[in-house]
């Protein structure tokens, strides 16, 4: 009896944890900032090289920050909705313009709308990598304290950003004075 | 393999606008540092194999810590704290990864438990065999 119940019992184990190694997405990996507080920066703007767009700037305000590039396929996809968002009102979507060319962002912005407060320029990556950015577009939501509170990888949807984003936005909103 | 590894990192250095380090002490530790980071766009490579933007602006990185008189444990620190243990070709040897780390020697406990199972079923079926051929050698 016990012949034929192992290793069939054996190979449920197996099928049960192969099925669900399929099931998440290796291309979204964890990020080790939530919870903590958000990484520092400050770069020039996109529009003027010659205005810092700071990290203390938004100190004390709950915002978005949203990475994003001319050479971003996903970043273009996503436009429109960062756009909506804007128009919400709900809260600041700063951007964090990445690894791109200041002319073409600029005509970017000029030409799809500009759905940012201001955009920090980081031609080299160098804040991107202290966000831990790995590819964009990416989106990171930061409390009014300064901690990372989610992190989105892959263009934004309203669906997401309905799911996702806005349910935080509200708790932390109730909570403040 | 090293010799291998080495002429890869030679092939990134070609492409990356850094000088090389000063020491080969330091340059030894670049290659072997660089080797041990994943790059995180094109997962199946290291930050040495890839030419992704990112894998060269982190290559950059680790160059200027090396610079800096980093020592391995902080650029890795660095590394994690941003990207967490992804990044780290080997994972850390903590209790989320203990089943990670010991499935090999499990599995091969397992693999020797059942194999002396058969083995010892094989032997008393052997010796009943024997039983059996006497049985019927047995005139009747």
């Amino acid at each position: 009896m016990w012949r034929y119940v192992l290793p069939l019992a054996g190979l449920v184990v197996l099928v049960v944890f192969f099925y669900r190694g399929l099931q998440g997405n290796p291309a979204v990996i964890p990020s080790p900032l939530i919870g903590k507080p958000a990484p520092e920066f400050s770069l020039s703007s996109v529009r003027d090289p010659n205005r810092q767009v700071k990290s203390s700037d938004f100190t004390g305000r709950m915002y978005v920050l949203n990475v994003w590039g001319t050479w971003c396929v996903g970043c273009r996809q996503e436009h429109d909705v960062l756009l909506a968002i804007a128009r919400t009102n709900v809260i600041l979507i700063v951007g964090l313009n990445w690894k791109d060319d200041r002319a073409l962002a600029i005509r970017w912005l000029d030409q799809l709308g500009d759905p940012y407060v201001d955009s920090a320029f980081d031609p080299e990556g160098r804040a991107a990598i202290n966000w831990g950015v790995y590819g964009a577009p990416e989106t990171f939501l930061v409390s009014a304290d300064g901690q990372v509170l989610h992190k989105h990888i892959a263009p934004l949807t309203l669906e997401i950003w309905e799911r996702d984003f806005l349910p935080k936005i509200r708790a932390s909103q109730g909570n403040a004075p | 393999m090293t010799a291998l590894l080495g002429l890869v990192t030679f092939g990134v250095l070609a492409i990356d606008t850094e000088q090389n380090l000063p020491t080969p002490e330091l340059q030894a530790r670049y290659d072997r540092l660089i080797n041990e980071l994943r790059c995180l766009v094109c997962q199946n490579q290291s930050i040495a194999d890839s030419n992704a933007g990112l894998a060269s602006d982190l290559r950059r990185e680790v160059h200027s810590m090396l610079l800096a008189g980093r020592s391995d444990d902080e650029i890795v620190k660095f590394m994690t704290d941003r990207y967490g243990d992804f990044v780290l070709y080997r994972p850390p040897f903590v209790r989320r990864t203990l089943l990670l780390w010991l499935a090999p020697a499990l599995l091969l406990a397992i693999g020797a438990l059942v194999a002396i199972r058969v083995v010892r079923g094989r032997m008393r079926l052997a010796s009943t065999d024997t039983d059996d051929s006497d049985i019927e050698s047995r005139p009747s």
